[in-house]
C-alpha cells in the first residue's frame, strides 16, 4: 500500500464500551477492549495489531479472527475495513510435525 | 502534519524506535519516518529475540553489556508492556573438537573485556538442560544473557516515544539527504520535505542507499535469515541457545512456543523478490538441525514461517555515531542479525550523543569510516 499514515493524527479518546470483554481471537483468548485498546496505542495496521497482541497467531493463523479484527481496528481508525491490508499468511498452512516439516520432498522425476 | 523537528529518524525499527523514545524523555522534538507501512517492519520484528553477549565481537560487548545491566532489568515497566525479558543464561553448543576450538576463541575474548561466560563439558550441559542429546559435547555457557520478545519490545517504544510527542509517519520512504551550508538539513521523500537540526540514518538495509545521497557509503549486503515458530508445549528450559557454527538459535517463549532461526548456509545468494520471503530449503534444514540437538522436539508442530533481511556489512559488526564529513547527520546500521538485544543501549547512547555530543560507553571502534582496502 505504502501510503503516507501520520499516526499523531487525533482519532479521538478511547471510549470503554459494554462489549470490550468479548474474546475475538478465540485461540489466543485476546478480547475486543485489548484490540480497541491497542488502536488507541498506535497499531494502526493489521500486522502491527498481530504482532503486538498476537491475534490471529494462535493455530488457526488467523482464519477465524482475521475479519473481525479488521472490522474492530477500521471502526476505531474511523476508515473502511477495505482500506486496511491483511496480515502477511504464513508458510505452513497448517501445522506440521517437525519431523515431517524436515524431510525433504522426493525427487519425482525418477518416476517418470 | 509536522514537517519540522530538532531531530529526524530514518528508520522505525527498534533502533529508530528506541533513539526516539529516549530523546522524547530528555524534552527533544523528534519525527521518525518509516519507509514500510508498519512500525518494526524490518528486522526489529522478524529477529529470534537474543539478548545476548557471549558469542559476540568484542568491539559490540561494552555496549550490549552496559544494556543488560542498565536497561533490560526494567524495560517492562519502563515501556508498559511485557518485554518478556528472561535472564536464564546462553548455552552455545557444540558438538564436535572444531566446534569446542570456535567456541572457547570466542568465549576467551569475551572474558578479556569482563564477561562472565566459560566453557562447560556435555554433562554439565544436560545439567543446565536435560533435553539434549549426548551429540552434545560442550558449551559456552554465560549466565547472564537472556531473550525477550522483539514485537512486544520494538512496538513498546513505539507507543511510549509517540505518547511522549513523537511524531511517527509509516509509508514515507526516504530518497535522499540534503546537505545545506555545510550541515544535514532536509530529508526527502516522494511528498514531503522534511527538515531537521540533525538526522540519524537507522533504516537497515536501506541505510546505504540513502547515506550514498551524500556521499558516504559503508560496506553491507543482504543475506534472508529465516524463523519459524511451534504451537504452544509443555514449559521445558528457559535458556537462550545457540550453536558452534550458528545453523540454528532458539529459545522457548512466555507463550511456550519455541521461537528457532537458522541458516541453511545460502543466505547470501537467495532470490530477492523485493520482500523477503522464506525459501523451500531453509525451515526444513532447521528442523533437521533441532532434532539433533532436541529429539524431544521432533512431534512439535510447526506453526509459521517468515524470514528477514538482515543487513551484513564485511567486519560483522555495526556502524555506529557521529559522521565527521556532515555535522548533524548519525548512522546505526549494519547490525548483522544481532541487532536486537542491544538495541536499548544502543538507542540510549545515541540519544545522550545527539543532546551532549557524549556517551557513557565508546563507540570509537564502531565509527563507520573505519573499513579499509586490503592493502
Amino acid at each position: 500500500m505504502n501510503s503516507v499514515n501520520d499516526r499523531s493524527r487525533d482519532i479521538g479518546p478511547f471510549v470503554p464500551g459494554p462489549d470490550d470483554d468479548m474474546l475475538i481471537c478465540r485461540c489466543e483468548e485476546i478480547t475486543k477492549g485489548e484490540i480497541r485498546k491497542a488502536v488507541h496505542d498506535g497499531m494502526w495496521t493489521l500486522t502491527e495489531i498481530r504482532r503486538y497482541l498476537r491475534t490471529g497467531m494462535g493455530l488457526c493463523q488467523g482464519q477465524t479472527c482475521s475479519r473481525l479484527v479488521k472490522g474492530i481496528v477500521a471502526r476505531e481508525l474511523g476508515v473502511s475495513p477495505a482500506e486496511l491490508e491483511p496480515a502477511t499468511s504464513r508458510v505452513p498452512m497448517r501445522p506440521i510435525e517437525m519431523k515431517i516439516f524436515a524431510n525433504e520432498a522426493p525427487d519425482e522425476r525418477e518416476d517418470g | 502534519m509536522k514537517t519540522k523537528a530538532e531531530v529526524v529518524i530514518i528508520g522505525g525499527g527498534i533502533i529508530g524506535c528506541a533513539t526516539a523514545y529516549y530523546l522524547a524523555k530528555m524534552g527533544i522534538e523528534v519525527i521518525v519516518l518509516e519507509g514500510s507501512d508498519h512500525i518494526g517492519n524490518g528486522g526489529s520484528s522478524r529477529n529470534g529475540g537474543g539478548v545476548r553477549q557471549s558469542g559476540r565481537d568484542v568491539r559490540e560487548l561494552p555496549l550490549v553489556m552496559y544494556g543488560i545491566r542498565n536497561l533490560w532489568p526494567t524495560l517492562s515497566e519502563e515501556l508498559e508492556v511485557d518485554c518478556e525479558y528472561h535472564q536464564d543464561g546462553n548455552l552455545r553448543l557444540g558438538k564436535t573438537e572444531k566446534h569446542r576450538e570456535i567456541l572457547t576463541r570466542l568465549a576467551d575474548s569475551a572474558r578479556n573485556v569482563g564477561l562472565d561466560v566459560r566453557m562447560i563439558d556435555g554433562d554439565e550441559v544436560r545439567a543446565i538442560n536435560p533435553y539434549l542429546s549426548d551429540e552434545v559435547i560442550c558449551a559456552s555457557w554465560c549466565p547472564t544473557d537472556g531473550h525477550a520478545n522483539p514485537l512486544t519490545t520494538t512496538l513498546g517504544y513505539y507507543k511510549m516515544a509517540r505518547r511522549l510527542g513523537v511524531t511517527f509517519i509509516t509509508g514515507e520512504p526516504v530518497t535522499e539527504l540534503r546537505v545545506i551550508k555545510g550541515k544535514i538539513r532536509q530529508v526527502i521523500t516522494p511528498n514531503h520535505v522534511y527538515e531537521g537540526e540533525n538526522v540519524l540514518v537507522a533504516a537497515g538495509l536501506d541505510s546505504r542507499e540513502i547515506l550514498t545521497t551524500v556521499g558516504i557509503d559503508i560496506p553491507m549486503t543482504n543475506s534472508l535469515l529465516e524463523c519459524l515458530v511451534t504451537e504452544a508445549q509443555p514449559h521445558m528450559f528457559d535458556q537462550m541457545l545457540g550453536t558452534a557454527e550458528a545453523d540454528f538459535y532458539g529459545h522457548q517463549t512466555k507463550h511456550g512456543s519455541f521461537v528457532f532461526g537458522g541458516s541453511s548456509g545460502l543466505e547470501r545468494y537467495n532470490k530477492d523478490n523485493g520482500t523477503p520471503v522464506n525459501s523451500s530449503k531453509t525451515a526444513p534444514c532447521i528442523c533437521r538441525g533441532i532434532m539433533k540437538y532436541f529429539p524431544d522436539l521432533a512431534n512439535a508442530k510447526i506453526v509459521r514461517t517468515w524470514a528477514g533481511w538482515m543487513d551484513a556489512s564485511s567486519d560483522g559488526v555495526p556502524s555506529l555515531g557521529t559522521v565527521d564529513e556532515i555535522p548533524g547527520l548519525y548512522v546505526a546500521c549494519a547490525f548483522n542479525g544481532h541487532g536486537f538485544g542491544i538495541a536499548p543501549a544502543i538507542g540510549e547512547q545515541l540519544a545522550k550523543l545527539i543532546v551532549t555530543g557524549k556517551t557513557d560507553v565508546d563507540l570509537g571502534e564502531l565509527h563507520y569510516d573505519r573499513y579499509k582496502a586490503k592493502i
